[in-house]
């Protein structure tokens, strides 16, 4: 915690992991809704299956609709509507493999810029 | 609706015949449709012709012309220019009279300045190639080569690339690295969040939508009215 100059305890961005939403700019909670949103386009499902996606959800390789040009349109969507730029080696098989992966990643990438 | 040819204008000289498919010929009003370059106008083409039809129901009469090297083109597409496929669609306006074009995602980087018409979520041609790369870069690796965008990029200039089963010549590739988006004040953008629904060009299997179709139509029908 810091102090105004009123003396008062302020929480500051840096040690207040309860802020860590406003640090970030968009709260995890919209993270998750925009990347479950785009995978609904992606995959042609239904948001109500998107809804059930956990950490655990098995991605590249468990569905074969995520091909490699259906990959490269998530990214580039993933840009829009995240904010963010994803380089070539970014992408690995770890954040492609799992839902979870995929979500830490864009959650890491915009902390990061 | 109808299917023939048209005799289209090629750029290296001469001309070659490709289809055509035509909805309300009879009627006044005609719309260009032109639709996004490469994979996303095989995910998109269902949805164009439902477009279409609903246009024709509404009283206005579209073309879907082939261009030289995409669709049922017997054409070698690698010989193809974004400067060659640009003067086939200006031949075909001025051939078929046509009122409006209506374009769809990277189909609006082949519309000249002083055409009049709604562009649909349009995408610039160095976007498309981005994806395009980096699903050449993803496949490469799959497959245990490590390939970077830089290198496919630099290769693609000098001598043209296959990305996604499309081979590309250089300069088309060139050409698409440039390829801006009209900005001219007859052209009307029609984003996709004012459409709604899923963004049919992110599918991995090509895919219909009646209501987006439907909403499509409207907006051009209602273009005719405001501006006749």
């Amino acid at each position: 915690m810091g102090t105004n100059p009123s003396g008062e305890n302020v929480a500051t961005r840096q040690d207040d992991p309860v802020n860590a939403d406003e640090k970030i700019g968009m709260s995890r909670i919209d993270i998750d809704k925009r990347l479950k949103s785009i995978l609904v386009d992606v995959l042609a499902i239904d948001p109500e299956q998107a809804a059930g996606f956990d950490e655990d959800t098995g991605l590249f390789g468990d569905l074969p609709e995520l091909d490699s040009m259906a990959v490269a349109g998530l990214l580039t969507e993933m840009e829009d509507a995240l904010d963010i730029v994803i380089e070539d080696d970014d992408v690995d098989g770890e954040m492609l493999e799992t839902y979870g992966g995929l979500l830490a990643f864009a959650e890491a990438k915009i902390v990061g810029g | 609706m109808a299917l023939s040819t048209w005799t289209c204008p090629l750029d290296q000289g001469g001309s070659c015949e490709e289809l055509l498919i035509t909805y309300g010929s009879g009627f006044a009003r005609k719309v260009l449709i032109i639709p996004p370059l490469f994979d996303e106008h095989n995910k998109l083409r269902r949805q164009l012709i439902m477009v279409m039809r609903e246009l024709a129901a509404g009283g206005v009469g579209s073309f879907l012309p082939d261009l030289p090297g995409t669709n049922e083109s017997l054409i070698d597409l690698r010989k193809q220019s974004l400067t060659g496929w640009r003067k086939a669609i200006s031949a075909f306006r001025s051939e078929y009279e046509t009122d409006r074009f209506f374009s769809v995602r990277s189909g609006a980087i082949l519309v000249t300045e002083e055409s009049v018409g709604l562009a649909y979520s349009p995408h610039s041609g160095a976007a498309h190639l981005r994806d395009m790369v980096r699903s050449r870069v993803l496949t490469s690796r799959e497959a245990g080569r490590h390939v970077s965008s830089d290198a496919v990029y630099a290769v693609a200039r000098e001598h043209g690339a296959a990305l996604g089963g499309w081979e590309i010549g250089p300069q088309m590739f060139r050409e698409l690295e440039l390829a801006e988006l009209p900005t001219s004040e007859k052209i009307a953008i029609v984003d996709h969040d004012g459409i709604g629904g899923p963004k049919l060009w992110l599918r991995a299997e090509a895919g219909s939508d009646t209501r987006q179709a439907v909403a499509l139509a409207e907006i051009m029908l209602a273009s005719f009215e405001i501006q006749t």
